[in-house]
């Protein structure tokens, strides 16, 4: 699917990079723990968390993934904010939870590989 | 021949600030177009090093160097030390407090994710001295 039709399954907001929004997107992971997602995450490229700071954007970074989404209506600070839109990554948030996030981006196919 | 030699700073009292310098380490490989599975790893290692440096030892200094066949990076710190090596190695081992694991670190999963994605990594440490963690990529 497309970052597009992820912000519409979500009824994300987006902050930053909506240039993104037409990318193609293959996989999504969903962590709090920055140390597993740098361990265990092979391409996914969208990262659903319930955590918001810089080190999120960081993180992402080096994994080389696109778009970070937050979970449960957390909206970024501007410093994460700038951080993603200086490293080229999209920023989405969502009311949803983390739960319900992933388990509607997995069942419309979103897969974790 | 050394391709590339990166030296950084690394602020220990700046959380937020940190992994700048893998970040700019990153960039400046990819621009000296090293293949991307080494670059994340390379990515991945430093990043781990360079937060643990902010998180366990108030900052350091990080040299990265690039020859024709790999990638090193030096993290040297003047910070408590590590009292047990192998326990700090063993995964889920760690001694961060409740605010570090609050911004989502102090899964005790760093030096075990270094040592996982480099092709060699050595750590020298002294108590109340410092820490020198040396990692190799070869690409
Ligand atoms: N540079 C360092 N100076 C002093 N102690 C360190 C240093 N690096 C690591 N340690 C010690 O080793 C432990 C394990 O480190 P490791 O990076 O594996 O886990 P962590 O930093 O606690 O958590 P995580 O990396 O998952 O965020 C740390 O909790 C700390 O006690
Ligand atoms: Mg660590």
């Amino acid at each position: 699917m497309k970052l597009s039709d992820v912000k519409t399954i979500l009824d994300a907001k987006i902050f930053c990079h909506d240039d993104l929004l037409d990318e193609e997107v293959n996989s999504a992971c969903g962590s709090d723990l920055m140390s597993d997602v740098l361990a265990f995450v092979k391409n996914q490229s969208i990262l659903l968390t319930g955590l918001n700071n810089q080190q999120v954007v960081r993180t992402a970074e080096m994994m080389d993934m696109s778009c970070i989404v937050f979970v449960r209506g957390k909206a970024p600070e501007a410093s994460v904010i700038n951080l993603a839109e200086a490293r080229g990554l999209a920023l989405m948030a969502t009311e949803l939870t983390m739960y319900q996030a992933c388990g509607k981006l997995y069942a419309a196919g979103l897969g974790d590989t | 021949m050394e391709a590339l030699r990166l030296e950084f700073n690394i602020d220990g009292d700046d959380f937020q600030a940190a992994g700048e310098a893998s970040s700019k380490t990153k960039r400046a490989l990819k621009k000296l177009g090293l293949p991307p599975d080494t670059i994340r790893r390379v990515a991945i290692c430093m990043y781990e090093g360079e937060i643990n440096m902010v998180i366990h030892a108030n900052g350091g200094t990080v040299t990265v160097e690039v020859d024709e066949t790999a990638v090193k990076i030096t993290l040297a710190d003047r910070g408590p030390g590590i009292p047990d090596i192998s326990s700090a190695l063993t995964e889920g081992f760690s001694t961060a407090t409740n605010q570090i694991r609050e911004l989502g670190f102090g899964a005790g999963m760093g030096l075990p994710n270094m040592r996982k994605y480099c092709d060699d990594m050595d750590i020298k440490t002294e108590l109340n001295v410092g820490t020198t963690v040396t990692m190799t990529v070869n690409f």
